[in-house]
């Protein structure tokens, strides 16, 4: 697309008669709507950074931020000692169930989709639609009857209840079936083939490589999916020590009504937990824009 | 790991056959069997795990009630067949009919608002005088990385008077700002930060794709920003929309974490506020497994339904727009400039 854009400005010059310029709109009035639209998803964000520095006085009391009342240093302490530390548990437990949950996802997401677009088998689309279907089925509908069949196999209220729902994204399989289009040329498999390569072996050793591009854009969305889910971690655990941060940062919220001094913790722990989303967002720019493209582009 | 290998004659009469490989290859990369096997299983046997069985046994469970029979602690629970009962005494229950009406207005407010600001700034962006666009992109899609119970949060407190700055300037100004008093607003706004900048990237991405040609010669044709962006881009973009709004109408009947949070500190917001909180409250609060299946069916089967008319409507819709004749013109516009 971008070695198309020169065509503009060239076929403005091609014709000097027509002095209509129809762009209306001023450089000012498009840039000001998108910097007030910046501001509107920045502020939210730029307040829950202040917000981290202040004591329980200084957020209810609505104290604007100084350098004399800058707390964040005590609130990162109170963080780390309140009911024994439990908060950085949390911490540790999202990264276990989005860290592994969303490479194991990836990968069994990039098998389907490699196999989709590599092999022909009968009633290959037939299941490649109900694949699709499963996009539509909304994940929530699922959540109970997955706790009563959970609880029915004794693994309520472990990892395993979290950890294996968290594996399965059908739009992963279709975006890895897109990506195997575009990044994999059939003659290097072919090649592999005629060098005695086995089936399986070409999928690790050349595939998957050739497709990495698509395998980290589908591990950055299922792991954000993972550490942002909230709902299926509120049905399945009652553990706190299993607890994800979403979900614990939850139950102390609940508690600020009785104990105001858990405001600052659940403010600077949102904080914490914000933050690794962010950074990977901001460094793998490239990434999640290509599996955006992807997934519009039908 | 064996028994995968290729029929050795199958490959090199597709390599004999060079130009036509890739409609040989569907032929010849039928010959192995456990290598797709292999790669597919681990996602068919999740997938019917975690998706195919659940919704099997949420049917299987709204067409039981648990009967509590023998007194106090020894009693037993025997589960009784009830056919249609469950549905019947949710959709006669007050309760989960304001669910949905609740989702209805919510998706009436949210939807419109948040396609019409991803779309308008997603314009805005491609336009040729838009500048700094990856800082825009990067930080109009930012909230995305904020986990959706965070987001409540942050703006529940956004929206307490002492705790927010917003509502304290508001209120010494003179406003009365009352927001916990209008939770559908709030939320919608909750809802409207969250996924306006993410779909945005979207709707940018499919703009950048359009051919510039195209554009061009709409250009050519007297067409001013506003025109080419309502009667050319747009109508090219269509099927990125409907994705997107497929996706919404999907993710708003999920509607849960923001009234959940709001449910706290907002009296308007009941335990049962929308189907989902209806299911969780029935299963969770007064244990009626067979009510909350029912529930959760019934919010299924309109999820369902809704994906069908917004698919079915918006074809419909494209049809009689027949973008793509105006789009043939105008690419034979370009050819006859050059």
């Amino acid at each position: 697309m971008s070695t198309l854009t020169p065509v503009r400005p060239a076929a403005d010059t091609a014709k000097p008669g027509k002095p209509r310029r129809p762009w209306t709109l001023s450089k000012t009035a498009v840039n000001g709507a998108l910097a007030l639209a910046t501001l509107y998803t920045l502020l939210p964000l730029g307040w829950l950074i202040t917000a981290s520095a202040k004591n329980t006085a200084d957020l209810i009391g609505g104290r604007s931020l100084g350098a004399d009342n800058f707390h964040l240093g005590q609130n990162l302490q109170d963080l780390a000692t309140t009911g024994d530390g439990i908060y950085f548990r949390w911490y540790l437990n999202s990264l276990l169930y989005a860290g592994i949950g969303a490479l194991l996802c990836a990968l069994i997401c990039v098998g389907a989709g490699y196999a989709f677009h590599v092999y022909s088998f009968r009633g290959k689309e037939k299941l490649f639609g109900v694949v699709l279907l499963g996009v539509l089925v909304p994940t929530t509908a699922l959540a109970l009857p997955m706790y009563l069949l959970a609880s029915q196999l004794h693994i309520v209220n472990t990892y395993w209840a979290v950890l294996l729902p968290s594996l399965v994204n059908p739009f992963g399989v279709y975006l890895a079936r897109v990506f195997c289009a575009g990044y994999l040329p059939g003659e290097t498999l072919e090649a592999a083939r005629m060098d005695g390569a086995s089936e399986l072996r070409i999928f690790w050793s050349i595939g998957l490589k050739m497709v990495m591009p698509g395998f980290v854009t589908i591990f950055l969305f299922q792991f954000t999916a993972i550490w942002n889910n909230f709902f299926l971690p509120l049905v399945m655990l009652s553990d706190n020590r299993l607890f994800p941060v979403s979900l614990g940062l939850y139950t102390w919220n609940a508690q600020t009504h009785a104990f105001p001094e858990y405001y600052p913790l659940v403010v600077t722990g949102s904080l914490l937990a914000v933050l690794p989303l962010v950074i990977a967002f901001v460094v793998l720019q490239r990434h999640w824009k290509a599996g955006m493209t992807a997934g519009s582009v039908k | 790991m064996s028994g995968t290998t290729p029929v050795p004659g199958g490959g090199t009469s597709a390599a004999a056959r060079g130009g036509s490989a890739a409609a040989a290859g569907a032929r010849r990369r039928r010959a192995p069997f456990g290598a797709p096997a292999v790669l597919l299983a681990p996602f068919l046997v999740l997938f019917t795990a975690c998706t195919l069985i659940p919704i099997g046994y949420a049917v299987y469970l709204s067409l039981f009630s648990e009967r509590r029979s023998g007194l106090g602690f020894g009693g037993t629970t025997t589960q009784v067949f009830t056919g249609i009962g469950n549905y019947t005494r949710a959709l006669g229950d007050a309760a989960f009919r304001d669910g949905f009406w609740n989702t209805a207005q919510y998706c009436l407010l949210y939807i419109p608002l948040m396609l019409g600001l991803s779309l308008a700034v997603a314009l805005l962006l491609d336009s040729a005088l838009a500048r700094a666009k990856r800082f825009f992109q990067l930080a109009l899609f930012l909230p995305h990385a904020v986990p959706g119970i965070i987001a409540a949060l942050v703006w529940t407190y956004l929206y307490t008077p002492g705790i927010s700055p917003v509502v304290d300037a508001l209120n010494s100004a003179g406003a009365q700002v009352d927001v916990f008093g209008h939770p559908l607003p709030a939320i919608v706004n909750i809802a409207v930060w969250e996924w306006t900048g993410y779909n945005m990237v979207i709707f940018y991405a499919a703009l950048q794709a359009i051919p510039r040609e195209v554009l061009e010669a709409a250009v050519v044709d007297g067409a001013g920003p506003l025109r080419t962006a309502f009667s050319v881009k747009i109508p090219l973009i269509r099927a990125s929309v409907v994705m997107v709004g497929l996706f919404t109408v999907i993710g708003s009947l999920q509607l849960f974490t923001e009234p959940m949070i709001l449910h706290d500190v907002a009296p308007g917001v009941v335990s049962t506020w929308t189907p989902n909180m209806y299911s969780y409250a029935a299963a969770f609060e007064r244990n009626d497994y067979g009510l909350a299946a029912a529930s959760s069916v019934l919010l299924a089967l309109a999820a369902a339904a809704l994906s069908v008319v917004v698919t079915r409507f918006t074809r419909d819709r494209g049809e009689k727009r027949t973008s793509k004749p105006a789009r043939q013109r105008a690419e034979k516009r370009t050819e006859t400039a050059r």
